[in-house]
């Protein structure tokens, strides 16, 4: 039963990296990614077609290898060391290492790509009238895209954004692959240590975890349900 | 000097003319009908007087003043944003969804407040807009549905909040492209009675282009008769109605086995 607990702890301990690195990500990818549907959606045509050759290519190619690309290639050609981070605080004491952050930068521009497809479809979803009904009424650019189109779009995207986010939950586990210590990282040692059952009892984290998100993600479109489009 | 005077607008799209030299005036509080059958270039002149498009000749005046001619591109100038001389209903009503009734009707009021403030126009800081939105809710009988959302509310219900919200920047000239043409028969009643009311109630310009021969007819002040991007006729609607020109009386006698609504 002291093994039980042990194990908890140091699962809990990776759990929590992996939820940093969840929540993280979707901090930074979700604005970046609606920048770059800006982009991809640009009069300026050389921003077009920048900023929809980077969402091919972030799409086109796997994570890990994104990974394994952020991490590496700055220190090997130019001595970039990815900084790390120590909290020092009594109530929240972590350290955030340099792989976590080279790991977050990867998810996060990776992210935000999956996403920039999403909000696009999403805006380009919403009638032109709602738009002209906007300029009629004297409204600027900004405030009809802040005050008309946002939250029709929002509402629009939540089921394919809900997706990716699943999968992003489960997504996390790849920074193993740079020894981040997350919850697989964790799960991965006890097993090499010749215990079996931990394995087990990380898939549970990721599944109740994600059921956790699509019940969040549930309620969101229901509180959205009002809005007819 | 008319108070609204439209010279010899031309309009082409991809080198297809849709608005052929189209002129008529308009008096303070008078009410304009344009008729003609689909793709005659109605909604496009009303597109172009609400600067939803720009024109490629000719000029508006209104009171006098210069509104609109080609050099006016859709970057409108700054002054323009804070007095819209004209305001729209759109045959789909273009609802904002997200908002209520008296939310949809509020929002470019304040707005409208926001950008005065920030450009340093003194405003009347102590005018209730709430007040405001509530008596254009009145004007159109919808008081009691101020708290529902546009899918809460029947097409007829929405099409009378998206002319309330129309007013409420209180334009010079308040525009109607087909009101009626996406709503079931039985609702139409109830928005040209909203219509019918505005042109007896108030002073309110108006430019209707409708398919409603009937109510153009009773409650129109002028017809204008488009066949192909050109103004056929134009004149008061007995005249037009007891037109003998071979196109008009073509394009009239479509309607005459149609029921007059309301
Ligand atoms: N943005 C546009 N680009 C090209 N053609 C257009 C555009 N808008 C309207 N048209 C054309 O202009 C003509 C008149 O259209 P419209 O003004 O909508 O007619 P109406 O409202 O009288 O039915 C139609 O042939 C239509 O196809
Ligand atoms: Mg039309």
């Amino acid at each position: 039963m002291e093994e039980f607990g042990q194990v908890t702890l140091k699962l809990l301990g990776g759990f929590s990296s992996s939820v940093f690195l969840f929540v993280l990500t979707l901090l930074l990818s979700l604005p970046l990614g609606l920048l770059m549907s800006f982009g991809t959606m640009s009069r300026f045509l050389p921003l077009r077609y920048l900023s929809r050759a980077i969402v091919m290519v972030l799409r086109g190619t796997p994570l890990l290898l994104q990974i394994f690309v952020i991490f590496y290639v700055p220190g090997l050609l130019w001595g970039f060391q990815w900084p790390s981070l120590s909290t020092g605080n009594a109530y929240f004491d972590t350290t955030f290492s340099n792989r976590f952050f080279a790991c977050l930068a990867a998810f996060s521009v990776n992210y935000a790509a999956y996403f920039s497809e999403i909000f696009r479809g999403g805006i380009q979803s919403i009638p032109k009238g709602q738009y002209e009904a906007g300029e009629v009424l004297g409204m600027s650019k900004g405030d009809i895209f802040k005050k008309v189109i946002l939250l029709q779009m929002v509402k629009r995207v939540i089921p394919p954004l809900g997706n990716e986010v699943v999968t992003l939950v489960k997504d996390t586990a790849l920074a193993n692959a740079i020894a981040v210590t997350e919850l697989m990282f964790q799960a991965q040692q006890l097993l090499n240590a010749g215990l079996i059952y931990p394995i087990f009892y990380a898939g549970a984290f990721y599944f109740l975890f994600n059921a956790l998100v699509s019940f969040a993600l549930r309620k969101t479109e229901e509180r959205l349900a009002y809005i007819a489009v | 000097m008319p108070y609204l005077e439209v010279k010899n607008i031309q309009k082409s799209f991809d080198g297809e003319k849709i608005l052929d030299d189209v002129s008529f005036s308009l008096e303070e509080g008078e009410t304009l009908a344009i008729i003609g059958r689909s793709g005659c270039g109605k909604t496009t002149l009303l597109r172009c007087l609400n600067y939803l498009e720009s024109i490629d000749t000719g000029e508006v005046y209104l009171k006098g003043e210069k509104i609109l001619d080609a050099s006016y591109s859709k970057k409108r100038k700054k002054e323009d944003s804070f007095r819209r001389h004209f305001g729209l209903v759109f045959q789909s009503f273009n609802l904002f969804p997200q908002y209520t009734a008296k939310e949809n009707i509020l929002l470019p009021l304040s707005l409208q407040r926001k950008y005065r403030q920030k450009s340093g126009i003194m405003v009347d800081e102590n005018s209730n807009l709430d007040e405001v939105v509530l008596g254009l809710l009145a004007k159109v009988g919808l008081e009691e549905k101020k708290d529902l959302y546009p899918s809460q509310l029947s097409g007829g219900q929405q099409q009378r909040v998206a002319i309330a919200r129309a007013m409420a920047l209180s334009p010079d000239v308040l525009c109607f492209d087909e009101p009626t043409s996406a709503l079931d028969p039985e609702l139409t009643g109830e928005v040209l009675k909203v219509i019918r009311e505005l042109k007896e109630k108030t002073r309110l310009s108006m430019i209707l282009v409708t398919h409603e021969m009937a109510f153009a007819h009773d409650v129109s002040d002028k017809i204008l008769f488009m066949k192909g991007g050109k103004a056929i006729e134009l004149g008061a609607p007995e005249e037009v109605f007891a037109s003998k020109k071979e196109e008009t009386i073509a394009f009239l006698s479509g309607y005459r086995h149609s029921n007059p609504s309301e």
